[in-house]
């Protein structure tokens, strides 16, 4: 079920929890010298993180060419698999 | 935030240092200094010979395998009155190390030469046996010159009818060159000597060096004065040990007796001193370590003071140094403090000045920013006020290693490497094995904790774990596309 579950629900799992990440978590970091230094890095990190994801899954939707299966491989694909 | 994001606002301050309480004043202060000329040269020198001291001591206490105890606190640098007492303790400890050894080395050579003596006095008794009985039968042998070797029968008396004297050299030689000093001897002497030699069951050691080696034990009879001569020069040669041969029986005994009391009395004088030396290298080896620290910042100090330049009218050193506005009041008070600990009447005080010159660049790092900061500063340092890319270099340093790296596994043995180091970072071991590779992993522990981190995420994006493929949410690809349009039937 969960491969089937296209784009949306990884989509918003991934989109959230970077979210929370570079969103969420900086305001509850307590007040110290290194305050400075940790949101920086919390806001790269998720920036970084959500994008390099991102952009590897957008690349797979829309593929230049698929896996090179033999016919006896297609059908049972189609008629054997759920 | 500040600290990291840009360097530091910093600006000029001239420090008038009281000659007398200058050395402590400087040694409350951190130096972040640099300026201009040299006068304790003769301080740096002392420092110098009280660290060649220290290493001597040191060489002694590990020859001796007394353990070393390393501290972990660095003791603060000495105040001017204890330099002298650490100076005076440790040139007498140098002396009185120098003469004990020195005794030792003497009696141990002493002790050796005795033992060789009394061996080979035991073996030529086997040599020469002169009993009353062989007397008569003798007399009938030596009316000949005895030209067969190894006669172990001699009678000194008879000797002394053929109208010559009988004279014998004694003493031992090294085994690989009895055979040359046998030949030598016979070539010189053309048959007027007499050798005889044995091993020596034990390896005695050779006090030129110190190392065991084999010894014959020989004795050479000769008559003659010229040869007697000839003889010597030729043991000379061969750096054979020679003793003087007793020509009596009772003689030898006496002298045999003598030898084993002073032999043991060489050994328990040899053992006390061993002793007494070890009591005094342990005792040294207690404060070793705090002494070698604590010189090493007196050089330190001094090579700073020279740098200062002396006012000559106002009787005070000055010294121009750049100092972040934060830490000006930090300044005054080490400026205080060290006017106080030296007792001095007029207190060294700083002010500041106007100044158009750039300051340098000073960028406050911690133990985890300090590994970004270098590889940033590798580059090249930021000027004056520059904003610092160091602070986003720790996210996208190791971020873009991972997007490059991207495996699972060997992204995990990375990161588990370096929470190891950063776990047991104080581990006395690990600050001890340092060679150059080591080190810089050491040095680079945070950065290698981020980038295996990111390299594990990538890892699980790039479906690569140990170089080989994981299969966590199966494939997307749906063939029922190829059916519906009727492409592949």
């Amino acid at each position: 079920a969960m491969a089937y579950g296209g784009l949306a629900v990884p989509l918003i799992v991934m989109s959230v929890f970077w979210g929370m990440v570079g969103g969420v978590l900086p305001w509850l970091v307590p007040k110290g010298p290194n305050r400075g230094v940790i949101n920086t890095m919390l806001v790269t990190c998720a920036v970084c993180c959500y994008l390099f994801w991102l952009i590897a899954i957008l690349a797979q939707l829309n593929p230049l060419f698929g896996p090179q299966l033999s016919n006896e491989t297609i059908w049972y694909l189609k008629y054997d698999w759920p | 935030m500040g600290s990291l994001f840009r360097g530091e606002p910093m600006c000029l301050a001239q420090l008038f240092l009281q000659s007398g309480s200058a050395y402590e004043c400087l040694s409350e202060l951190n130096p972040n200094i640099s300026v201009f000329q040299r006068k304790f040269v003769n301080e740096v020198k002392k420092c110098e010979e009280m660290e060649r001291i220290l290493g001597y001591l040191v060489q002694e206490i590990k020859k001796a395998d007394i353990p070393l105890p390393e501290g972990d606190v660095a003791p603060p640098a000495p105040l001017l009155k204890h330099i002298l007492e650490i100076q005076e303790q440790l040139q007498k400890l140098e002396t009185e190390l120098r003469e004990v050894t020195k005794n030792k080395e003497k009696l141990r050579k002493n002790l050796l030469e005795l033992t060789e003596y009394t061996c080979m006095l035991e073996v030529t008794q086997r040599f020469v046996r002169r009993t009353a009985e062989y007397e008569s039968q003798l007399h009938v042998n030596c009316e000949e010159f005895p030209s067969v070797e190894n006669e172990p029968l001699m009678d000194y008396n008879c000797m002394h009818r053929l109208g010559a004297k009988l004279g014998f050299v004694s003493g031992l030689v090294h085994t690989a060159k009895v055979e040359a000093f046998e030949k030598m001897l016979w070539r010189v002497c053309k048959g007027y000597t007499i050798l005889t030699y044995a091993e020596l069951d034990e390896c005695l050691e050779d006090p030129d060096t110190g190392e065991n080696t084999r010894w014959f034990v020989f004795l050479v009879s000769y008559w003659g004065e010229q040869i007697g001569q000839k003889v010597k020069k030729i043991c000379d040669c061969y750096h054979c040990h020679v003793y003087p041969y007793p020509n009596t029986m009772e003689e030898r005994e006496v002298i045999v007796e003598g030898l084993n009391v002073r032999i043991l009395d060489l050994h328990t004088v040899l053992h006390k001193t061993e002793e007494y030396l070890r009591q005094v290298l342990c005792k040294a080896s207690e404060s070793i370590y705090t002494w070698v620290i604590q010189v090493k910042k007196m050089k330190a100090i001094y090579h700073v003071l020279n740098l200062c330049s002396f006012d000559v009218t106002n009787k005070c050193l000055i010294a121009e140094v750049w100092c972040p506005v934060a830490d000006l009041q930090n300044l005054r008070h080490a400026l205080e403090e060290g006017s106080r600990k030296s007792g001095a009447t007029v207190s060294s005080f700083m002010n500041t000045i106007p100044t158009t010159q750039p300051p340098p660049t000073l960028i406050r790092t911690n133990k985890f920013t300090s590994g970004f900061q270098n590889i940033v500063d590798a580059y090249g340092v930021g000027n004056y006020g520059e904003v610092n890319p160091a602070l986003y270099t720790i996210i996208t340093f190791p971020f873009l290693f991972a997007v490059m790296f991207g495996d699972l596994g060997h992204g995990l043995l990375m990161f588990i490497f370096a929470l190891l180091t950063i776990l047991y970072e104080n581990h006395p071991r690990l600050k001890r094995s340092q060679d150059e590779i080591m080190k810089m992993l050491f040095e680079g522990r945070y950065v290698i904790l981020l980038m295996g981190l990111f390299s594990v995420y990538t890892g699980l994006i790039y479906n690569d774990c140990f170089s080989k493929s994981l299969n966590i949410f199966g494939s997307g690809w749906n063939v029922s596309a190829m059916f519906e349009q009727n492409v592949w039937r």
